[in-house]
């Protein structure tokens, strides 16, 4: 177990050292693309004081991480919970579900950047709108997952809850929603990953402070090693969040 | 006054592309009494185990009335306990919430320290103590069945319904455990109907076994009452002339059929 454990490590680092390498060797022969080293520059000087705020379009990195999740957090909970709540509606009702389901499947297959012009015209307002977007983004794989794994908790599961005569809301909270648990939270991960793929170009577009913004602020500024250390940021902070997934997904799992 | 009453129950399945519906069993009538255990004996796929889920009110019947105490029944309650031949145990919870999400829909108003008590006590009555914490999928079939077991007696229902319980044990801890049944059944004084197509269970445990024809349209063809002395043991049962006379005689019933779902060991 140990040694296998190692040897992927050493793998790992070993491909990052080609990555690293690689990028050099492009950057070299292209020369627009700053190379590792003015990036990790860059990456120093913004991290040496991530917490900085200097009036609003000049804040520290931190807190553009911090406003993206905050961001990300609102929508999120919000999609979720709506996506939850319809899920388990749809799950247990068969005729409504195969009803719903072909719109889900298209409101699924959308972009949620495509909604954005439409709802920036409605709500008139960029932070509102970048909210909304993360809630597109954020509903569709939960609501599709949740009513499949309501639908297909095992009849003895449903059976035993009806023997024991649990009450409707218990019988949510107890036996449906656990019974489902681990198909709603492969679901919020994908509708987790989805959101914070789709709130970059929203901030970019819409101008919230927030990573997004930052990385549109920095090409503005054709400050391109800012936008490498950003796009790193924003894929280091995703893989953060898919992590607290991974561990609640391990909470909820069950062998049956 | 019977407990339990079944008055000629039918059951169709449609077939698609079929106009005349399947009939699983046509007009099957019973009676239990109080604190009997009666046993349905058939072949596999006569509809015994969907009679059983008909009296416990997750599945409906096209034709005829199941009254208990004179009651008839519409739906599921918590005065018949199925136990399940796959144990139907919920596995994100552990074996002391298995038997506590019983105890607490049976008796809501009862406070924190009443419900752990009476969760106790059955875990301690099927021998589960010490694998209170323990998940189902870390349990072996005769252990499930435990808990299957104290979940349906800690509800204290009028009647008990067991479905093939021991079909999916092994046949060592079978017979542990059908005597821990017996023993419980004792102790309770509480009335059982269990559906089986093992003759040797059948005969064990039951006061009157009913037999089943195969189906399609089954039909409850024969009454057999079991009067071998108790307490029974499956070592000395053996032992009796009226055992094999017993047996002998359900065997025959059976094997007029041509059918080779039946466990005669």
């Amino acid at each position: 177990m140990n040694s296998t454990n190692k040897s992927w490590v050493t793998l790992s680092l070993l491909l990052l050292v080609i990555f690293i390498a690689s990028w050099q060797l492009i950057s070299m022969v292209l020369k627009n693309l700053p190379g590792p080293m003015p990036v990790a520059k860059t990456a120093y000087f913004f991290l040496s004081d991530p917490f900085y705020d200097n009036g609003p379009n000049d804040k520290g990195i931190g807190i553009l991480a911090l406003y993206s999740i905050g961001r990300l957090s609102v929508g999120f909970i919000a999609g979720s919970f709506v996506a939850i709540v319809l899920g388990v509606i749809l799950g247990l009702n068969q005729t409504l579900y195969k009803a719903v389901n072909p719109y889900i499947q298209v409101l699924r297959a959308i972009s949620p950047i495509a909604w954005m012009p439409l709802l920036l015209y409605s709500v008139q307002n960029s932070n509102a709108t970048a909210l909304l977007v993360v809630f597109m983004a954020s509903v569709w794989p939960t609501l599709a997952n949740t009513a499949f794994g309501v639908s297909n908790i095992k009849r003895d599961y449903i059976s035993v809850s009806n023997i024991l005569q649990i009450h409707p809301v218990s019988k949510v909270f107890r036996v449906i929603l656990p019974g489902a648990g681990p198909t709603i939270v492969a679901g919020l991960r994908i509708s987790m990953g989805s959101a914070w793929v789709a709130i970059v170009p929203a901030e970019a577009l819409l101008g919230s402070l927030g990573l997004g913004y930052f990385v549109w602020n920095e090409w503005n500024n054709l400050s391109l090693t800012s936008v490498i250390f950003a796009i790193l940021i924003i894929g280091l902070v995703g893989v953060l969040i898919d992590q607290l997934f991974n561990a609640l997904a391990r909470r909820l799992a069950y062998v049956d | 006054m019977s407990l339990l009453k079944v008055d000629g129950v039918s059951k169709f399945f449609p077939i698609t592309g079929v106009k005349q519906p399947f009939c699983v069993f046509r007009d099957v009538s019973l009676r239990v009494e109080e604190g009997e255990f009666v046993s349905v004996l058939g072949h596999s796929g006569c509809g015994k185990s969907t009679l059983l889920n008909i009296i416990a009110g997750i599945d409906t019947a096209n034709d005829g009335y199941v009254f208990l105490d004179s009651k008839e029944i519409i739906g599921a309650g918590l005065d018949r306990m199925v136990v399940f031949q796959n144990f139907a145990l919920l596995p994100w919870l552990t074996v002391y919430g298995n038997i506590r999400i019983a105890v607490k829909a049976a008796h809501p108003d009862w406070d924190k320290s009443d419900i752990h008590a009476w969760v106790q006590k059955y875990i301690n009555m099927v021998g589960l103590s010490g694998a209170e914490s323990k998940r189902p999928s870390t349990l072996s079939g005769g252990m499930k069945q435990r808990v299957g077991l104290a979940r349906a007696f800690s509800v204290e229902p009028r009647i008990l319904l067991l479905d093939e319980p021991f079909a999916q044990i092994d046949a060592l801890t079978r017979g542990v455990i059908q005597e821990e049944l017996v023993r419980m059944w004792n102790a309770t004084g509480i009335t059982i109907f269990m559906v089986t197509h093992d003759v040797d269970e059948a005969i064990l445990l039951s006061d009157r076994i009913l037999l089943m024809s195969p189906g399609p349209e089954a039909q409850i063809r024969e009454e057999i009452i079991i009067d071998l002395p108790r307490p029974r043991s499956r070592t000395t049962i053996i032992d009796d002339p009226l055992y094999y006379q017993l047996r002998n005689q359900i065997i025959k019933f059976l094997s007029n059929k041509n059918d080779t779902g039946l466990i005669a060991h």
